[in-house]
């Protein structure tokens, strides 16, 4: 009790020594954090430097540390071996629509675990749970067989479909919805006579829109960045997606060096100028995330 | 507060207006219809192929071909096959030196980036969370030239204090290592993330009060920020483990003459990667299936080790 008041007091009125000693930032936890954000950092720097020197540069020692002035020149080439434009269509195409529909399927999920009452609400949301700890990916044969069956071999849908919504999603929007929406506001919408759908799309979506915009986000950098599924269901160059181009990019390293480099470095410019704009939201929906407390 | 809550706890729904059965059927079966997607796509992508490659796996399937039915063979044949477990000791291998470090890295930094009176937080948080952004395969590009052995710039510093240039992809250890550090690399930030959210749930006053005690910083570590972060860090150990045991892109981009094997005596294959060059390399649907089980079988012992582990530690506090 003495402590609290103390504390409040020597806050108010200015740290006493001994305290600051004590609550100061050492100064190794800034050369640890520099040192993580450089670790973070250099690598991009290094596929931009590759990315812009040709082979005979990027093979000699020392090596170059700074960027060359071939970025045009590996830009070009990348686009004369594969449709890399059309890559990277393709994969906004797919990252866009798996982004939007996590933001609403897992909402409208969210809602009704979070709002709704109907028999069997709990059973069904300990199965959304559970799915979360199944491991999925191991079972590759047998989706691109039911793929296969569907005809989607070597299309976009293939990719889309199956990760339009995730149990992570709706478990994150439940967790969401609960915390921020009262049950009277919804009640008293109802009693103004709107439908369930009403509720849900003019008063819970609104207002759960940021959460839901960063669960787009997370859904979009993952489906950009997926390599194993369009590796497995894409076959023809026009419909890769810009992973997957990176790959063919590889398959040509005779002609040089630098060229799958350069493709990386293509494909993650629009993450990075992304990451810019709304890396500060993505960073808060982690730390607000489901695991607080 | 509550008093005037009560009533409207209690209080009977709104009537649906009348007339309107469509309507009322409707709202019944709304929840429903909502829950309905996520619930049909796990059914079709997820739940009945998991099903389905049990079934495969007790083939002899080919995709193109025909399929006969052989009972165990898929199984006494990965079990005596080096190649099999080749892959799994590289998973094993590579998973845990990719996720021991992270995780005591993450714990680190998180334990660091609390800190009420850090200057350039949001940078610090932000630039950790850059690699979760670059994909799998810019990575590996990236750092395959980092960790080449001729050129490579790694492998240049190291020459300049003498020491003998490593080859990160020939080497088994080596082509380890460098999986290793691509994996940790990417997850390290969100990893911390997520810890420095548990960790921001904790009272400031507890850490100083423990200040105030004369705890030191890493007492403070050791008795405050490890055990509270108990939950998630099992949570992280968990998702580790899985996405450990399903590691496939690094491997098939690291070498460029053997893709399929990561390499010429499959120094880096994963189990992933086998299933992969089994399944749509050698188009063996039967075979490939059947490593499919070998993995749920080990994420499941994996699961199980870590809910005993879990639960025992709880019983000791």
């Amino acid at each position: 009790m003495t402590t609290t008041s103390a504390r409040s007091r020597a806050r108010s009125s200015g740290a006493p020594p001994r305290r600051r000693r004590i609550d100061r930032v050492r100064w190794w936890s800034y050369v640890l954090l520099v040192s993580a954000a450089i670790a973070s950092l250099f690598p991009l720097y290094w596929m931009f430097v590759v990315a812009t020197t040709d082979t005979a540069t990027a093979t000699q020692l020392p090596p170059e540390i700074v960027p060359g002035g071939n970025f045009f020149h590996l830009a070009g080439l990348v686009l004369s071996t594969v449709p890399f434009l059309q890559a990277m269509a393709n994969s906004l195409f797919v990252a866009t629509s798996i982004g939007v529909g996590h933001a609403l399927l897992c909402s409208l999920a969210g809602f009704a675990f979070a709002k709704l009452r109907f028999p069997g609400r709990n059973a069904l949301f300990l199965v959304v749970v559970l799915t979360m700890t199944v491991p999925t990916q191991l079972a590759i044969i047998p989706q691109y067989m039911i793929i296969s069956e569907l005809g989607w071999v070597d299309t976009l849908q293939a990719l889309v479909v199956p990760g339009l919504a995730s149990a992570f999603g709706i478990f994150w929007m439940r967790q969401h919805i609960s915390a921020t929406i009262t049950d009277e506001l919804l009640q008293a919408a109802r009693i103004d006579g709107a439908g369930t759908w009403q509720v849900f799309w003019r008063i819970v979506f609104p207002i759960v829109r940021p959460a839901a915009f960063v669960l787009g986000l997370f859904g979009f950098v993952t489906a950009w960045n997926d390599f194993l599924w369009p590796f497995i269901v894409l076959k023809s160059p026009e419909r890769y997606t810009a992973q997957i181009a990176i790959k063919a990019l590889q398959n040509s390293y005779d002609i040089d060096l630098g060229l799958a480099m350069s493709g990386s470095f293509l494909a993650t410019i629009p993450l990075v100028a992304l990451f810019a704009v709304v890396g500060r939201r993505m960073v808060a929906g982690i730390l607000d995330g489901a695991f607080k407390g | 507060m509550t008093t005037t809550l009560a009533p409207a706890r209690t209080a009977p729904p709104a009537p649906p207006p009348a007339g309107r059965p469509f309507r009322r059927i409707g709202e019944r079966l709304a929840p429903y219809a909502y829950i309905a997607p996520f619930f049909v796509i796990f059914a079709v992508f997820g739940l009945f192929p998991l099903l389905f490659t049990f079934y495969v796996a007790l083939f002899d399937w080919n995709p193109i071909g025909d399929h006969t039915f052989i009972g165990m063979d898929n199984f006494t044949r990965m079990l005596e096959d080096p190649r099999f477990w080749n892959a799994a000791g590289n998973t094993v291998s590579i998973w845990f030196l990719s996720t021991v470090p992270q995780l005591a890295l993450a714990l680190l930094l998180a334990h660091v980036l609390n800190h009420a009176r850090l200057r350039f937080a949001l940078f610090f948080r932000m630039s950790v969370l850059v690699p979760y952004i670059t994909s799998v395969a810019a990575t590996t590009i990236v750092f395959a030239q980092l960790f080449d052995r001729d050129y490579g710039l790694l492998n240049w510093l190291l020459g300049l204090v003498g020491v003998e240039a490593v080859d990160f992809t020939q080497s088994t250890w080596g082509s380890h290592v460098l999986i290793a550090t691509m994996v940790l690399w990417r997850w390290f930030g969100y990893t911390t993330l997520l810890y420095l959210a548990s960790l921001q749930a904790i009272p400031r006053d507890v850490f100083e009060a423990a200040a105030i005690d004369g705890a030191s910083g890493w007492k403070q570590f050791r008795h405050i920020t490890i055990p509270s972060l108990r939950p998630v860090i099992i949570f992280t150990v968990v998702t580790s483990t899985i996405g450990g045991l399903q590691i496939f892109t690094e491997p098939l981009l690291l070498s460029r003459s053997a893709p399929l094997t990561c390499g010429p005596i499959r120094q880096c294959q994963t189990l992933t990667l086998f299933l992969y060059e089994q399944g749509f390399g050698q188009f063996q649907f039967g075979y490939g299936s059947a490593i499919g089980v070998a993995l749920f079988v080990l994420v499941v012992v994996v699961a199980l080790i870590n809910y005993l582990l879990s639960t025992r530690i709880r019983a000791e506090r």
